[in-house]
């Protein structure tokens, strides 16, 4: 009895600290987040009152909050697929024995250890008009380049792409250590049964991936809320908040207007979205994964 | 040993330190030249200690001044943007230098400054910002191209009609060069301010309460930027980025660019070509508004610390250093006297576009500047871009910014 | 031959993809050894030069920059590992009261992590007095889930006869925690190294947030201030200033990649 009581009391001690600090950093201002943004914004001249729900009516009538809504939920829908399927190519490819294969890993990782603010700079130059690397290496091709961050129709997607290009590669590295991992005599087996290697992939590869795909689509999913540094430097959510996202939008309500109620509740709406999609994710998907 | 200790903790008692932050927004290694300055003051002033904090841009500079603020390691004083005057006047944050000048020779300072550079620092009566790293826009035009193109080079467009028939022989149809580039990101409210005034309107009152974004002046001057792309076809659509576009002047890819005086001085060392340097154009009458940032004084500090703070901004705006931070950057020479100087007179002679900001200040009114301004700003940013480079029309965007920033700027009334 | 060609199609996709992701490291490897105005055309031939990386070093204390990542890395990663080490052994191996309540909870992090709460944990760090300092970029991250997690499951994997035998040899339970579990859990040390080393090392928006002086400012807020757009791009100068802040980074992924790819397959991850 005596020992039990001891396996309780260390159990918790071991875990204090961290607990300490992650309800100190995440539980707490996920709460307190919700009890300010009930409150009006103040200043040492107009103190700041309970308002109830005018924060969120107010939300309802901002237009540039449905626009980042919408541009944010475009960001998720254009990196994330792409994204864990460039992964999943890449290391298909890098598991083969191809001519080249460390430099192919290493091209294909680098972008993941790069800032993406130093690199938003790198891509700046290549997106600038006239006098880009894009538009000089397409233009006497004749083709016709739009101004890709100064168009709102192209600024979005231009951001995606590079996303992209900075993401595949981490992804990549989880289903390497995956693939492996795969015994070779399951690939034999096949190939002895005469089965296609796209057939194979389909049918044994990718199912015994799923758990890897569980993880990268959660790390996918949660990057394309918070990923947001490139915008700094390149766009700063223009032209007319055509690349703005939601968590750059609270920066800037927060940062820029000093409007910490209205950011407060941008925040929970942004919160109340990655439980949703983790209810989703963890709930449906893993009911489908074949765990080994 | 007693003794020493005791003289040395005495003199550290004495001396005053004092945090300052600040931006810089266009071109060049000017964190040097603050450097400088600051060295040569704490050299004079041995018993005042600064501590010169580059911050990033204005927008930066002010996050940072304040949050130290608030977090208890305040800043004593710092240079922000001219038009946060009444965002840290409602944060409580700041004193009115009229509070914090005695002498009758502090007080003469306080006079010595270009009105046009005063306005955005004054309100309530008082005068709550200082200037220091200010401009106006200027229009930068290649010389060689407009020779090329058959037009006089030392007679820039002085009109909205000669400007644009001047961009339309500048601009080659291969797209390899364009007639005109103003830029519609980082600030574009501010050069939108240029069109206004030049047009014959302003953007604001001058109570920071009430602003006029769907005059029909203001319609005209929007309709007219977005004629430059659509219509003329001087300018490329879309748009035109602040960061870069000083690279594609020197590239020569744009004959004109309509940017700050501060970027003066890069592009001089920068250009391969003969360049000139113009008032803007006026329809009729020329317009600019000024621009950039001035010294404030926080209301947390002693006021032994108000007074070296002070002191310190005597010394930054002196006729000497104003002329030395002139010359180095472009900014303008805060007073007149700074142009009366040996060194600035020069300097002026042998390479006149230096004066043109200065000239141009009897054209010049107040930058953009409300309450709530950082949300106004960006009711404007975003209308101005919605119509350049998203296909609104100009009526559409200013009645719906102006109803928005009506609604904000209600509870000041 | 029937293999061949596919196998020539497939090295040719793998090397087309490979020069266009390497390609944005490549130009500013090239650019930052050539002058400005070389750079934007691609004159190849251009003179190299080491102006760009002299104009760096001095207009903005990268030196200063560096060892503050270099600090808030370092002491993050221990102060991760310890923590991390502690509870997941808990969670793994004592049935203690409340414990799967508080597993879920720490598990929480995974999806809301302190970039999202940027306004509130700015108060949190503000009102303890740490803005402005090197423990108060590091604070909020810490305790790492993640580090937790990963932890927990490679210290389940571990046979409990290793655990008994080393109680028997008269091990206190810390004892058995430093001796059998640490050492046979290093790969994943390794492989979350890795992971939390280049976020670090690449945080952005928390930092910009919460540091304002030379002293405490990490290598990304200072480029992004020395490279804001506002000021006019120059882009040789941004080159080099991204390589110098990227090298070490760089360097020790180049010198180590095997090692942390057998670690990644060995540590669970996946």
């Amino acid at each position: 009895m005596r020992i039990s009581g001891n396996r309780h009391i260390l159990g918790w001690l071991l875990i204090s600290p961290a607990v300490i600090l992650l309800v100190t950093f995440t539980h707490y201002p996920s709460v307190s987040s919700f009890f300010s943004s009930l409150f009006s914004r103040g200043n040492p001249i107009r103190p700041s009152k309970f308002v109830g729900a005018d924060q969120y009516t107010a939300m309802l009538e901002d237009p540039v909050f449905w626009t980042v809504l919408e541009n944010n939920l475009i960001y998720a829908a254009g990196t994330i697929p792409a994204s864990i399927g460039l992964a999943l190519l890449m290391a298909v490819l890098v598991d083969q024995m191809l001519p080249g294969r460390a430099f192919l890993r290493l091209a294909y990782f680098t972008p993941t250890i790069l800032p993406m603010i130093a690199v938003a700079n790198i891509w700046l130059f290549f997106y600038t008009p006239e006098i880009g690397l894009l538009d000089q290496v397409l233009r006497p091709l004749g083709i016709d380049t739009p101004n890709w961050l100064g168009d709102p129709s192209t600024a979005l997607w231009s951001i995606i792409f590079i996303t992209i290009w900075k993401e595949a590669g981490f992804f990549m590295i989880f289903y390497l250590a995956a693939l492996q991992t795969q015994s070779p005599e399951l690939k034999e087996a096949a190939k002895l049964e005469g089965a296609s290697a796209f057939t194979f992939f389909r049918r044994v590869t990718f199912p015994l991936l799923m758990p890897t795909t569980l993880f990268v689509l959660v790390n996918a999913v949660l990057n394309s809320f918070k990923l947001v540094d490139h915008i700094f430097i390149l766009t700063k959510g223009g032209p007319n908040n055509a690349s703005s996202l939601i968590l750059y939008y609270i920066y800037e309500t927060a940062f820029s207007f000093f409007d910490t109620p209205y950011a407060a509740a941008l925040t929970i709406v942004l919160l109340g979205f990655l439980a949703l999609l983790a209810f989703v994710q963890f709930g449906l998907l893993e009911k489908r994964i074949h765990y080994r | 040993m007693g003794a020493t200790m005791a003289l040395s903790a005495g003199v550290a008692a004495a001396k005053t330190s004092l945090t300052m932050y600040y931006p810089v927004a266009v071109g060049g290694p000017l964190t040097k030249i603050v450097d400088g300055i600051v060295a040569d003051f704490e050299k004079q002033n041995p018993d005042i200690d600064v501590n010169a904090i580059y911050a990033g841009n204005y927008n930066d500079a002010r996050i940072k001044a304040l949050a130290a603020l608030k977090s208890g390691q305040p800043a004593q004083l710092s240079v922000m943007f001219s038009i946060d005057i009444y965002d840290l006047i409602e944060q409580d944050a700041i004193v009115a230098f009229d509070d914090v000048v005695s002498t009758d020779e502090e007080k003469a300072w306080l006079k010595s400054f270009y009105p046009a550079l005063m306005e955005n620092g004054q309100t309530l009566g008082k005068t709550w910002g200082v200037p220091f790293q200010r401009s106006t826009i200027v229009m930068y035009y290649n010389k060689d191209a407009f020779r090329a193109a058959g037009l006089d080079a030392e007679n820039p467009p002085k009109t909205w009609e000669e400007l644009v028939a001047a961009g339309k022989k500048l601009t080659k149809k291969d797209g390899s060069q364009w007639g005109m580039m103003i830029p519609s990101t980082g600030y574009p409210y501010w050069m939108f301010g240029a069109l206004t005034k030049q047009n014959g309107q302003v953007l604001m009152n001058a109570d920071g309460t009430e602003t006029y974004f769907n005059n029909p002046k203001v319609v005209e001057a929007l309709s007219f930027w977005k004629d430059l792309s659509q219509k003329h076809e001087v300018m490329p659509k879309g748009a035109i980025e602040w960061g870069t576009l000083r690279k594609n002047f020197l590239e020569q890819k744009t004959a004109i660019m309509w940017h700050s005086t501060g970027n003066l001085t890069t592009v001089k060392k920068n250009a391969k070509f003969d360049f000139g340097v113009a008032m803007l154009p006026g329809n009729p009458s020329r317009g600019t508004p000024t621009g950039g940032g001035n010294f404030y004084i926080f209301k947390k500090s002693s006021d032994e610390e108000k007074k070296a703070a002070l002191k310190l901004i005597k010394f930054m705006t002196s006729p000497k250093n104003a002329a030395k931070w002139s010359m180095e950057t472009g900014y303008i020479g805060v007073s007149p006297e700074a142009y009366k100087t040996k060194e600035l007179k020069e300097y002026a002679k042998s390479f006149p576009p230096a004066a043109v900001a200065r000239d141009q200040l009897n054209f010049a009114t107040a930058e953009l500047s409300t309450y709530q301004t950082g949300r106004v700003r960006k009711l404007l940013d975003d209308a101005l871009q919605a119509a350049i480079a998203g296909g609104k029309t100009p009526e559409e965007v200013l009645n719906d910014a102006q109803a928005r920033a009506t609604q904000l700027l209600k509870p000041y009334k | 031959m029937r293999n061949f060609i596919p196998y020539t199609l497939t090295s040719f996709g793998a090397w087309a993809l490979a020069i266009l992701w390497i390609s944005p490291l490549v130009f500013a490897f090239w650019a930052a050894f050539h002058y400005s105005s070389d750079a934007i055309h691609f004159d190849l031939l251009a003179p190299l030069t080491f102006e760009n990386f002299r104009t760096v070093w001095e207009q903005a204390p990268f030196p200063r920059y560096m060892f503050n990542t270099f600090v808030l890395v370092t002491g993050l990663l221990i102060s991760q590992c310890v923590l991390a080490t502690l509870a997941a052994f808990a969670f793994a191996r004592m049935n203690f009261w409340g414990g799967s309540v508080a597993f879920a909870l720490v598990l929480v992090q995974l999806m809301v992590t302190p970039e999202i709460l940027i306004v509130e944990n700015y108060a949190t760090v503000s009102a303890l007095g740490y803005a402005d300092s090197l423990v108060g970029i590091g604070l909020p991250y810490a305790a790492s889930a993640f580090g937790i997690f990963l932890l927990r499951q490679s210290f389940k994997s571990i046979p409990k006869e290793l655990d008994d035998a080393a109680r028997m040899e008269g091990c206190s339970t810390l004892g058995i925690l430093w001796r059998v579990y640490v050492p046979l859990a290093i790969p994943t040390y390794l492989a979350y190294g890795l992971v939390s080393i280049s976020h670090h090392w690449n945080n952005f928006l928390w930092p910009l947030v919460i540091s304002n002086s030379v002293e405490t400012r990490p290598l990304t807020v200072g480029l992004a201030i020395f490279g804001a757009p506002e000021s006019g791009v120059e882009w040789s100068e941004i080159s080099a200033a991204t390589l110098i802040s990227i090298a070490p980074l760089l360097i020790a992924f180049l010198l180590f990649q095997r090692q942390f790819i057998k670690s990644f397959m060995a540590s669970g991850i996946k």
